[in-house]
């Protein structure tokens, strides 16, 4: 849908001096140095797809922000182009650019960019104003937006009134009130808490899977990018290091930058139960003899053992203690044995929700699959060296 | 060194122009005169009472100001009991129509320089240079071109109070967020549109402000005009200065502070509240609402 090739920006050089130096051979950074200008975006090529969340991930100075305002042109690009469902955006007349961010691509700021002076509402309806649609109908659409968003009821406030969160809504309700195809979403969420930050992220996930917007999403933090982005876009000094999934970014780091990055990533992410879980040291059926459960057992003084049913569900936890009293006491059935202090996960939990369980009960935790069997446990120490292994561990596993 | 002729220059030029150009100037002039006569017909027709009230009313909705508002009310009597008001409304109508002038010509002129570094480039030592320059050195000029009478005064405080109003607008378009301008282009608005629905509001305070300053300096020219035969407080004054005749100097001076501060807090009001001028009405009801409770404080929504 959108299509950049060899997308390249120079500031603080006229454009023309700007496509020389860049012509010049050898090393063009310090052809563009030399000439006084700053190369900011080198040589970026990528294409997103209809119903894409494309993310594009750098710090501060890597030109992320210039590539997507490149996209519809509030930075105009030195050289490459850009393409919107094939028409060329580089040779577009004003009128029709105007078009394009008016009807096809909205945007959405990191510091909000909200109007201070209009209301909520009127912010919201600000594209359709620009359209010159009547007041009523827009008003009427921006309400809607700010609905999708959870502003119902609050559009008559000004943004002043509004927690930072609250502001990004109205950004993102102005964006999505012109029922644009794409969404430049320019580090939208950088400017809040962790706490909202990561209710926005879900939020927005949740918008698309209603909207199948195509979005392409800024972002300095690898984190986010991995969440939110099908594909992520690695940049550094205006030059694109990696393209490719967020598991692939893991498991297969392009550069020693890249790792730097992957390390800082938040690991458990990765990781659910079924990655973790190792297999049971012992197990029982209900069928067997207490005495013989207890011989298996007794290797492991203190050991305990999940017992299942005939169908391998999980019927209770048995302990060598309790085994050795029914051997005493010549109780036969094992079912009189077990009790329930355990817990169970089923296994494409991850690790963060499930790390808490871990500790909390004598046993190991269960993990179970769909139908409730037992398919393994997660003693506490394979947890805790699950969450500070190394991130190819994960790869390989994941 | 050999001496650059520029005074002749300026004189010859002055000639020019009167020379040429007298027609025009005659018809600037008519026109000034009949316009500051029209306001100060419009400022004299109540009696003074019911224009004091007026703006006891003009200062209670600025600035939400008790003490002001009563302060407006006793000053503008007390100017009124030293047989002033005339003088002092003919000044009145003098800045009306300098500081309308100024601000016409200013406004747009810091819009043009905000839009543009190199108007702004030309603009800074232009400003200066009228901003600057001793007054004396063109109210002379100016009686030159539009004769005795309160027109040169005009003219020479135009250009005085000029510069404010275009630093001022520049200062506060150029101030408005750049991610906010960002924002708006990203929408596909007009340049236009921009300017009239971002940039203006939002550099209203500063261009407020800039009006503020405006009159101020206008008024500060108004006396200086007394000099070149222009009449109200400015004649009042350098009739009471060139006579020796202290106590009418003075009661002028007392005249012209009070016209001062009552145009000073108005207007620099105006700028500062700027919730009060986004919801006018929302204003008002909260000054009726605090008189009503004034121990909580904050009763009025933001």
């Amino acid at each position: 849908m959108i299509e950049i090739r060899n997308l390249t920006k120079v500031f603080d050089l006229a454009p023309a001096r700007a496509r020389r130096a860049l012509d010049s051979a050898g090393d063009r950074e310090s052809a563009v140095r030399a000439a006084g200008g700053v190369l900011a975006v080198d040589d970026v090529s990528f294409s997103v797809g209809r119903g894409e969340l494309f993310a594009v991930m750098g710090l501060s100075g890597s030109g992320k922000s210039t590539v997507v305002r490149m996209i519809n042109r509030l930075v105009e690009p030195t050289a490459g182009t850009v393409s919107y469902e094939g028409a060329d955006v580089g040779s577009m007349a004003r009128q029709e650019l105007r078009e394009l961010r008016n009807r096809r691509i909205s945007m959405v700021f990191q510091h909000f960019a909200l109007f201070p002076h209009r209301t909520v509402r009127e912010n919201a309806a600000y594209g359709l104003k620009a359209r010159g649609v009547p007041k009523r109908e827009r008003l009427e659409r921006a309400d809607k937006a700010l609905d999708q968003v959870g502003l119902a009821h609050r559009g008559d406030s000004y943004p002043d009134e509004f927690s930072g969160g609250m502001k990004q809504r109205v950004g993102l309700a102005r964006a999505l009130t012109t029922d644009p195809d794409v969404l430049i979403m320019d580090e939208p969420f950088s400017a809040l808490d962790p706490l909202t930050r990561r209710a926005m992220q879900e939020q927005l996930l949740e918008l698309q899977q209603d909207l199948g917007k195509t979005i392409i999403f800024v972002t300095h933090d690898l984190n986010e990018a991995m969440r939110i982005g099908d594909r992520i876009m690695v940049m550094k000094d205006g030059r694109p290091i990696q393209l490719a999934t967020g598991p692939e970014i893991i498991s297969q780091p392009a550069t020693d930058y890249v790792r730097d990055f992957v390390s800082d990533v938040d690991r458990t992410r990765g990781l659910t139960a079924s990655t973790v879980m190792q297999d049971p040291w012992v197990t029982a059926t209900l069928d067997e003899r207490p005495a013989d459960v207890l011989a298996r057992l007794e290797k492991r003084p203190g050991a305990c053992a999940y017992v299942t049913d005939a169908e391998g569900r999980i019927a209770g936890i048995t302990t060598a203690e309790i085994l050795a009293r029914a051997v005493d006491e010549h109780k036969p059935d094992l079912g009189t044995c077990v009790h329930d202090d355990y817990a169970a996960v089923s296994g494409d939990t991850p690790v963060v929700e499930f790390c808490h369980l871990t500790g909390g009960h004598a046993a190991p935790l269960a993990v179970v699959d769909g139908a409730k069997h037992l398919v393994g446990v997660l003693p506490r120490s394979r947890v805790m060296n699950a969450i500070a292994s190394v991130p190819e561990e994960v790869g390989e596993r994941g | 060194m050999a001496r650059i002729p520029v005074g002749d220059a300026v004189e010859s030029g002055l000639q020019w122009l009167t020379d040429n150009a007298g027609g025009v100037f005659d018809a600037v002039s008519a026109v000034l005169l009949f316009t500051v006569n029209t306001v100060y017909t419009v400022l004299s027709a109540p009696l003074p009472a019911v224009l004091i009230a007026i703006f006891a009313v003009l200062m209670i909705v600025a600035t939400r100001s008790i003490g002001l508002t009563v302060f407006t009310v006793l000053a503008f009597a007390l100017v009124v009991s030293m047989n002033l008001w005339a003088q002092t409304l003919e000044t009145l109508a003098v800045v009306i129509i300098a500081a309308a002038f100024s601000i016409l010509v200013g406004v747009p002129a810091g819009i043009l320089a905000a839009s543009s570094a190199r108007v702004s480039f030309v603009a800074r030592p232009v400003l200066d240079f009228m901003q600057t320059l001793p007054v004396f050195v063109y109210l002379v000029p100016s009686v030159f071109l539009f004769g005795i009478g309160v027109v040169p005064g005009i003219a020479a405080t135009t250009v005085f109070a000029i510069p404010p109003a275009v630093r001022l607008t520049e200062l506060g378009i150029r101030q408005v967020d750049g991610e906010v301008l960002e924002a708006a282009r990203a929408f596909g608005s007009r340049p236009g549109q921009v300017l009239r629905e971002v940039q203006l509001p939002l550099a209203l305070p500063s261009i407020m402000a800039g009006v503020n300053q405006v009159i101020m300096l206008a008024l500060s020219m108004v006396v200086v005009a007394g000099l070149v035969g222009a009449q109200g407080l400015g004649g009042v004054v350098v009739n009471g200065v060139t006579q020796f005749n202290i106590g009418t100097a003075f009661e002028g001076g007392i005249a012209v502070v009070v016209l001062a501060i009552f145009l000073d807090r108005v207007t620099g009001a105006l700028g500062r509240s700027g919730s009060a001028r986004r919801r006018p009405a929302a204003a008002l009801l909260a000054l009726v609402r605090s008189k009503g409770r004034r121990n909580e404080p904050e009763a009025a929504p933001a």
